[in-house]
C-alpha cells in the first residue's frame, strides 16, 4: 500500500520535505492555460470538514513543463504524479501527450470539473482519448456524485484507465453569521472527516466492479481511517485535508496504520485488504 | 530563518485582557521566530488550526493573544492551564527590523504581534486604537503606548515622519497605506494550513493573487 497526497492539498515546492515523506507526490491540477483561481474568500471551515473553492489555480501547462516540473524533480526524491485537468477532451489529450515525454510516474486525470462531472460517458471519453496518446499509467479521479459508481468505474476501465482515484470533494455550501455564503463563489468542494463514509462507500462499490488499483481518499485523518479504506478495497491511500492541520500526518498515519492493523487482529495492514467486501456483498444479495 | 516545527505544547496560563485571552504555552523545541511571523494553533474539536502571530516570548514560553469570535478561537481561549495543543511555526515573513524611526500601530486584536516587535526594537513609540474601553485593557501589553478609542481612529493621531509597522483590521491598514506608503503592514486572511499548501489565503499582491502565508503576512505597502 502506498501513501500519497490528494491533489491540491500540498505544494511540494514550498514544502518539499512533506512531499518527500509520501511514497509519491501528486501535483495540483494542471490546465492548458494559466489560472489565477477564484477570488477570495476561498476556504471555510465547517463543523466536521471544510469547503474550498480554489478554482484550479495553476501556472498553466507550458510553465508547468518548463519550470515547475524540473524544480519538482530537483526538490523531491519520490515519484511524481501529475494531475491533469481541462474543459474539453482535447485539453486533457494535449497535456498527456506532452507529459509522456517527461519523467512523470503517473498521470491522474481530474475528471471532476463541471464539463465531465457526473457523466461516465464523458469521463470515459476523456480516458479513452488520453489512452491513445500516452503509455504512462493513467488514473481517473472521480467525483463522489455518482448514482452508480460501479457503472462509472467499469466505463473508465473499459476506456483504458490503469487505476481509479476516489473520491474528489462533494459540492457544499456554508453560511456565515449573516446567513450569506462564506465562500465568495458560493459553493465549494467539501472535504475532511465528514467525507469518509461517502468515500468508503464509493471505494466498496468500485472494488466490486473492478480489479484495478484504487487510491482511496476522503477524510483520512488517522491510521485507522487509512486501514478502513484498505478494508474496503483501496490499494493505496491519499491524505488531503488532514495535511492542512498536521504537516507531520504522513509519518504519523503510517505509524498508526500498523498499530491499527494489529488492534484489528491483522499482522500487517495489507492483510486487511478487502475484508469489508464480503459482508457488503452478502448484504447486497 | 528557523525551520517551522509542530509540537504538542502545554498551556501554562490563560490570562484575560479585557475581552481577549492571552494564552501562554511552554515553548518546547518551537522557535519563537521573528516578530510578525505566525503560528498555527490547534483549535480543540475543530478540523482546522487557527493562525496567530506571536504576542510575547517570555523565557521558555510562547504567548498568543486570542479574540474569541468564532468556534475555533473560542475553543483556544477556553483552554486551561495543563491542557495541551499542537503548535506549528514559526511561519511566514515577519517585520523588517532595519528601520530608523519606528512607530508601532495596532488596532484591536491587531495589537497581537506588537509586544514582541516592541521588544525587538527596544520599545519604540506605539499608537493603539480600540473600539471600547474594555478592549483597550489589552493596551497593558504595551505600557507606554498612546491609546485612542473609537470614534477617534489611529489615523487621526498618526505622525507622518515615522517608519510605520502596523497590524489591525483591513480598513485601518488601507487608511495607513494611504498616509504612509512605505509602511510595513501585517495582513490577515482565512487560512487552512499556514505553509503554502491550501492556496486558501490568497490576496492581491502586485496585481496577482498570492498566498499571504508565504509572501506575508507582513507586506510593505508601497
Amino acid at each position: 500500500m502506498q501513501l500519497l497526497n490528494a491533489s491540491g492539498c500540498l505544494d511540494a515546492l514550498t514544502a518539499p520535505h512533506v512531499a518527500s515523506s509520501f511514497d509519491a507526490f501528486v501535483t495540483k491540477t494542471v490546465t492548458p492555460e494559466p489560472r489565477a483561481g477564484n477570488a477570495p474568500v476561498r476556504i471555510a471551515e465547517t463543523d466536521h470538514g471544510m469547503l474550498n473553492a480554489i478554482g484550479l489555480a495553476n501556472p498553466g501547462r507550458q510553465a508547468f513543463l518548463d519550470e515547475t516540473l524540473p524544480q519538482l524533480a530537483r526538490k523531491i526524491d519520490v515519484p511524481i504524479w501529475v494531475s491533469v485537468g481541462g474543459f474539453c477532451v482535447r485539453d486533457y489529450v494535449e497535456t498527456c501527450e506532452q507529459l509522456s515525454r517527461n519523467d512523470v510516474a503517473c498521470i491522474e486525470l481530474n475528471l471532476s470539473c463541471p464539463n465531465v462531472d457526473e457523466a461516465p460517458e464523458a469521463a470515459a471519453e476523456v480516458v479513452a482519448a488520453c489512452r491513445r496518446v500516452t503509455a504512462k499509467p493513467l488514473y481517473a479521479k472521480v467525483s463522489p456524485h455518482s448514482w452508480d459508481m460501479g457503472e462509472t468505474v467499469r466505463a473508465l476501465e473499459a476506456a483504458g484507465a490503469d487505476g481509479i482515484s476516489m473520491v474528489n470533494t462533494l459540492r457544499g455550501v456554508a453560511l456565515d453569521m449573516r446567513l450569506q455564503p462564506a465562500l465568495a463563489r458560493g459553493a465549494g468542494g467539501y472535504s475532511g472527516p465528514a467525507l469518509k463514509p461517502t468515500a468508503l462507500a464509493a471505494v466498496l462499490a468500485a472494488r466490486r466492479a473492478t480489479a484495478l488499483p484504487i487510491v482511496g481518499m476522503g477524510g483520512v485523518c488517522t491510521g485507522r481511517d487509512a486501514l478502513e479504506f484498505v478494508a474496503c478495497g483501496a490499494t493505496h491511500v491519499a491524505l488531503g485535508t488532514v495535511l492542512f492541520a498536521d504537516v507531520d500526518a504522513p509519518t504519523r498515519v503510517r505509524q498508526e496504520l500498523v498499530a491499527a492493523a494489529t488492534r484489528a487482529g491483522f499482522d500487517a495492514p495489507e492483510d486487511a485488504y478487502g475484508v469489508a467486501l464480503e459482508a457488503v456483498a452478502r448484504l447486497a444479495n | 530563518m528557523s525551520r517551522p516545527r509542530r509540537e504538542r505544547l502545554r498551556v501554562t496560563a490563560v490570562e484575560a485582557l479585557g475581552p481577549y485571552a492571552l494564552v501562554r504555552v511552554a515553548r518546547g523545541g518551537v522557535d519563537p521566530g521573528v516578530p510578525g511571523q505566525f503560528f498555527m494553533l490547534e483549535a480543540p474539536g475543530r478540523v482546522l488550526p487557527r493562525p496567530m502571530s506571536l504576542c510575547t516570548a517570555p523565557r521558555g514560553e510562547l504567548a498568543f493573544l486570542v479574540d474569541a469570535i468564532g468556534p475555533g478561537t473560542t475553543a483556544i481561549a477556553a483552554l486551561e492551564r495543563g491542557d495541551r495543543l499542537h503548535v506549528f511555526g514559526p511561519l511566514g515573513n515577519g517585520f523588517r527590523l532595519d528601520v530608523a524611526r519606528p512607530l508601532l500601530v495596532g488596532g484591536g486584536i491587531g495589537i497581537a504581534p506588537l509586544p514582541y516587535l516592541a521588544e525587538a526594537l527596544e520599545h519604540p513609540p506605539a499608537l493603539l486604537g480600540f473600539r471600547s474601553e474594555l478592549h483597550a485593557q489589552a493596551a497593558v501589553l504595551l505600557p507606554n503606548a498612546e491609546v485612542v478609542i473609537d470614534p477617534v481612529l489611529v489615523t487621526d493621531a498618526l505622525p507622518l515622519d515615522r517608519d510605520v509597522l502596523a497590524c489591525g483590521p483591513e480598513p485601518m491598514l488601507e487608511a495607513i497605506r494611504a498616509l504612509a506608503p512605505d509602511a510595513q503592514l501585517a495582513w490577515e486572511a482565512p487560512m487552512a494550513c499556514g505553509y503554502g499548501a491550501c492556496y486558501g489565503c490568497v490576496v492581491e499582491i502586485d496585481g496577482e493573487l498570492q498566498r499571504l502565508c508565504v509572501e506575508g503576512p507582513v507586506l510593505c505597502s508601497s
